[in-house]
């Protein structure tokens, strides 16, 4: 099969799911449920996204799971999303050294 | 102006997908795909969890139908977002920017634009969206082309960035509202049961990010229902 017919069915799924709820619903939903639950999407699901699967994201759990405290500890110091994340992947090379030495 | 601002918001993530997408380039490269095809791919999607399964199928030789399926399931919870972002952009957005900011309301730009104070304006979310798409997009092509130069210790360490970008997004929402922290303890609760319960575990990834976020978005909305001092300014405005 045409590997462009593939990439254009991927794309055209991918923008109709993000384009249909965007355009069809563009009135403010009136019940407080649904606006509450709306709120909470972004956390909710980005949380889901991150935990457990950093800690299988590298070479070892360990550097994994530092990696993810590393990040847990620099975000509450309030530093920026590039300062959180370069510090988590310096976290996850330097114990990943460390532990070949182990 | 409010498109200098989306642009200078969107770095960070313009960035972080430049590392992540690298490593996205350099599997397309070791599954035999061309360089260019990988980036077409990546500016065509312009989805990270959906590439790398769509990667996979399409190498494996699945039909149209099991891509189309597999983009279905792993990426529907874009439309929880995209629903959710609808709702922050009011009356005041039309149906034509709506359609071209669909195209790369991911994960981060999602959050981001969910994460500003002020009203959303058109300019500010094509401006948010500029950075990203050239960072994934260009590391994909330089991750194509130059993966066999870097050490695959240091293509480990750059996996977890988008990671840590999430992590960064979660946190100072947590501290600040207790709700928020509520929430997402118990996502984080829900997604690890699903990890590592014997009967849980055969759901596949992508399901089980939607149903965690849909149990602990509805247990939240349950418990600390938002109160509707917005809606009554509206209102009398």
């Amino acid at each position: 099969m045409n590997i462009y017919i593939s990439i254009f069915a991927m794309a055209l799924t991918t923008y109709l799911i993000r384009m249909l709820p965007l355009t069809l619903f563009q009135k403010k939903i009136k019940n407080r449920f649904l606006r509450s639950f709306l709120t909470y999407v972004p956390c909710a699901c980005l949380t889901a996204m991150t935990f457990p699967s950093i800690l299988y994201s590298t070479n070892s759990l360990i550097s994994g799971l530092i990696g993810f405290l590393v990040a847990i500890v620099v975000s509450l110091w309030g530093k920026s999303l590039v300062m959180v994340a370069a510090c988590s992947c310096a976290a996850v090379f330097l114990t990943e050294q460390i532990l070949c030495f182990l | 102006m409010e498109y200098k601002i989306g642009v200078w918001d969107g770095m960070p993530v313009g960035i972080g997908y430049f590392s992540v997408s690298f490593g996205f380039g350099a599997l397309a490269a070791s599954h035999g795909i061309s360089a260019w095809d990988a980036a077409v791919i990546s500016f065509s999607n312009l989805t990270s969890a959906g590439q790398f399964a769509g990667l996979t199928a399409i190498t494996a030789g699945a039909s149209l139908w099991e891509l189309i399926l597999t983009q279905l399931v792993i990426n529907s919870r874009y439309a929880l977002m995209s629903l959710s972002l609808g709702q922050k952009m009011g009356s005041r957005i039309g149906t034509l920017p709506r359609l071209i900011i669909a195209f790369f309301n991911t994960d981060e730009i999602f959050a981001l634009a969910m994460a500003r104070q002020k009203p959303l304006t058109v300019p500010y979310l094509l401006g948010l969206g500029l950075t990203p798409m050239i960072g994934w997009t260009g590391g994909t092509l330089t991750g194509a082309l130059a993966s066999s130069a870097l050490p695959l210790m240091i293509r480990t360490a750059l996996g977890v960035a988008l990671y840590g970008m999430f992590i960064a997004i979660v946190i100072p929402q947590a501290r600040a509202q207790k709700s928020i922290l509520a929430i997402t303890l118990i996502s984080l609760v829900l997604s690890c049961l699903f990890y590592w319960i014997p009967a849980l575990n055969g759901i596949s990834s992508s399901l089980s990010v939607i149903l965690c976020t849909v149990i602990s978005a509805a247990i939240g909305a349950l418990l600390f229902p938002i109160d509707d001092e917005e809606n009554a300014q509206e209102a009398l405005a």
